[in-house]
């Protein structure tokens, strides 16, 4: 077992990178640069399937396969040790983020060639991929947090990483501060995990939980108060309702760091920390339902923002979001394996997604806005294929990814709630529609760029092959689920199944298999019918009639100006929220509380002094009969005093 | 025999009298005798405590006392005349430039 018992190793090599690149990548050249840090991802993707390799030939008994390095933190009681864990559901993540990861770092050779933070760029890569490795491996909730803080700390960084332009300096700040709040609701859920199991281990901690009795359904207990706060976590980092608003600015930083940050691997931490967590949650009905809840409202409100975006990367971040929503749905009916595996394939087609759009706007000159792009699929014919492959995986086309994990999530949902099943039916329409609205403004119609000034070519290959790999897997991402339409074997859902074990899934598993397959091909039925719906309008709008568009924007001009100003959430946070903070710190934090309390002690002291010694130099008047006088009085005084003592 | 309240007596007001001229005198010289005056007071008591008592502690530190006001002597007196010469005056009223 050479990797298995040298687990660290796997996050290790990503922080070599980064700390090579960091500290001595100064004078290096980029060819240099580049091969520290792509050959550090691809030793790190090498250990990674090494390690599976080993993996699953362990029996049983010794899964999940922990091992302590050594004692982090003693405090008391409280212990907290460097230990990591694989099990199947870290093994799914493991190669999901080396994996896509390493792609993206391939990619990004070629699309930050030509930019002067190169060096930066890739200690900065490489050190996200140190702290999502560490976020995956950790076995306890501690050090899960220190990966969970650190990929929040790259992320600002990266979102940040055209520091002279004002727009992402401010989109860097605003992940930070709204993660902020997302982590310290973790870091309370942390602390009661604590209180109440008293060791934050996730195997003890799991069972334990599991073995609880459950808090009754509509009252809040103990746990249900923990997954409550341990949600809030998880609503920051993955950009849920009401802390979504991030993310889209986050599109401000290079396109790779929105393909493997903001789409395929950070954003989904939240999803992984639920599923990791779901002993605790199935013992939690009233969370259950609110991340059932906030997870389909989410979904359909950032699609429905998706509808009217013309910046290609911020209608990829809505439906980030709004895919993102759909991994909580399926958290929240119980459907965890259905979870993970939408986790998966999101990652296969959004970062490919992402890439394809990074791809196109290389092309076109750093041109965002799609109304300025139109009749590229000629002139780029790998990324206009590629990104097909990635749009019909998201629209949930049949045979392809996103279908069979769209249509799990939505068959599981369907069993607790229906509402919440038509809502994300509804939802998948509005997906195919926003994304075939992308691909057909981009690729299709008349060119809507200078022809002269904009010299479009096709990306070159360092580009284009991580690209025709993603979509590979986009389309085959999912097979793994296929028998299941045929009421065989789910292999993804049996491969998780151990993990999950600890409390079975609820519901599904059981109407599965005696309700036959006729109500499974017709639930089956309505989200595609929904995505060729979406389709079709996309086609007819953007397509057929492009003038259509334009004239329906001016006819339903009020409910246009809502979606395109965003619901007018972030001028809500910002009237509600900054404006009042922003206030109070200035007109009381700081001129009564700075300036008043804590400055007037400070100088208060200091001029009290100088007054009493201004004061006290008169004594010193240089006579000496007069300090000869003092003298005596001052024994007379002290003798009396001694005297009196005595006495 | 001459009682012991006797010595303490004189040597108070020997005491006191060293401390009066040590407080009123302007001459540096005078005020330098007047604490030799007040060493000698209580000179004057430690051996009649030693008297009273049957112990020799007090007239050893009577000779420790005589060392200290010689050497103290020594080094006034040194000072006395480098201020004497660098000023030309003894009278303590003038000597306060260190005052600003």
């Amino acid at each position: 077992m050479p990797v298995l018992s040298y687990l660290w190793i796997i996050p290790l090599l990503p922080l070599l990178g980064a700390a090579a690149n960091g500290i001595f990548g100064g004078r290096w050249p980029k060819n240099v640069i580049s091969a520290v840090a792509l050959s550090s991802t691809t030793l790190a993707f090498l250990a990674a399937i090494e390690a599976v390799r080993e993996f699953l030939s362990l029996s049983p008994g010794d899964i999940p396969w922990i091992k302590t390095y050594f004692t982090w933190i003693t405090a008391g009681g409280f212990q907290a040790d460097f230990a990591l864990q694989v099990d199947q559901l870290t093994v799914i993540m493991l190669l999901v983020v080396t994996g896509v990861g390493w792609l993206i770092h391939i990619y990004s050779t070629g699309y930050m060639h030509e930019d002067p933070g190169y060096r930066r760029f890739f200690a900065y890569l490489n050190l996200f991929m140190f702290f999502m490795l560490v976020l995956i491996l950790a076995a306890n909730y501690l050090l899960m947090f220190v990966g969970w803080e650190g990929v929040g700390l790259s992320s600002y960084l990266l979102i940040g990483f055209f520091f002279l332009k004002q727009s992402a300096t401010n989109a860097g700040n605003k992940a930070f501060w709204v993660n902020r709040i997302g982590d310290f609701g973790f870091l309370l859920g942390v602390l009661l995990i604590f209180r109440t199991f008293g060791t934050l281990d996730f195997a003890p901690v799991l069972s334990r939980a599991a073995a609880m009795t459950a808090d009754p359904a509509g009252q809040i207990g103990t746990l249900t108060t923990i997954a409550l706060l341990l949600f809030v976590g998880a609503a920051g980092k993955s950009a849920q309702l009401p802390l979504y608003v991030w993310l889209p600015d986050a599109m401000e930083g290079p396109t790779p760091v929105s393909a493997l940050i903001h789409a395929a691997t950070m954003v989904t931490a939240g999803v992984y920390m639920v599923v990791r967590s779901h002993a605790i949650f199935l013992n939690a009905p009233v969370a259950m339902q609110v991340v059932g809840v906030i997870g389909c409202v989410t979904a359909l409100f950032a699609a429905t923002i998706g509808l009217v975006q013309t910046d290609i990367k911020k209608v990829l971040a809505y439906s980030t979001v709004s895919q993102l929503g759909y991994m909580f749905l399926a958290c929240g009916v119980g459907a965890f394996s259905a979870g993970i595996f939408h986790l998966m394939t999101h990652a296969f087609f959004k970062g490919l997604l992402f890439l394809a759009a990074g791809s196109v706007i290389h092309a076109v000159g750093g041109e965002q806005d799609m109304r300025k792009m139109g009749g590229l699929r000629k002139k780029i014919p790998v990324t206009f294929w590629t990104m097909f492959m990635a749009t019909l995986a998201i629209a949930g086309a049949p045979g392809f990814s996103g279908f069979f994990s769209k249509d799990e999530i939505l068959n599981e949902a369907q069993h607790v709630s229906p509402v919440l099943w038509g809502l994300g039916v509804l939802t998948a329409g509005l997906t195919a529609f926003y994304m075939f609205r992308l691909l057909f403004l981009t690729f299709f119609g008349k060119p809507q760029y200078n022809e002269n000034k904009v010299h479009v070519h096709e990306s070159p290959k360092s580009m284009t092959i991580p690209l025709i790999v993603l979509a590979i897997l986009s389309v085959c991402g999912g097979w793994m689920a296929a028998p299941a339409l045929m009421g065989g074997a789910n292999h993804f859902k049996d491969f998780l199944a151990p993990v999950l074990s600890t409390a079975a899934e609820p519901a599904a598993a059981a109407p599965e298999s005696s309700g036959g397959g006729e109500i499974l091909q017709a639930l089956i039925g309505a989200p595609v019918i929904a995505g060729l719906l979406g389709f079709l309008l996309a086609w007819w709008l953007y397509i057929k009639s492009p003038k259509t568009p334009k004239k329906l924007a001016d006819l339903l001009s009020a409910p246009y100006k809502l979606l395109s100003g965003k619901y007018f959430i972030d001028e809500l946070y910002m009237a509600v929220i900054v404006r009042p903070l922003v206030w109070i710190s200035r007109n009381v934090l700081w001129h009564v509380v700075d300036e008043g309390a804590i400055d007037g002690t400070v100088n208060g002291v200091a001029f009290a002094s100088r007054e009493a010694g201004d004061n006290l130099r008169r004594a010193n008047t240089g006579n000496v009969r007069s300090y000869a006088t003092w003298i005596v009085l001052g024994v007379l005084v002290f003798t009396s005093l001694l005297l009196w003592m005595v006495d | 025999m001459v009682p012991t309240s006797y010595y303490l007596v004189l040597s108070a007001v020997l005491f006191g009298l060293g401390v009066i001229a040590f407080i009123s005198k302007r001459n540096i010289l005078t005020i330098f005798m007047s604490i030799e005056v007040m060493l000698n007071a209580v000179n004057l008591a430690f051996v009649s405590f030693s008297r009273l008592l049957g112990q020799l502690q007090g007239q050893v530190f009577v000779f420790f006392v005589i060392v200290v006001a010689a050497a103290e002597a020594a080094v006034g007196l040194a000072i006395i005349i480098l201020i004497h010469r660098n000023r030309g005056t003894l009278n303590v009223e003038n000597v306060d430039s260190l005052k600003d």
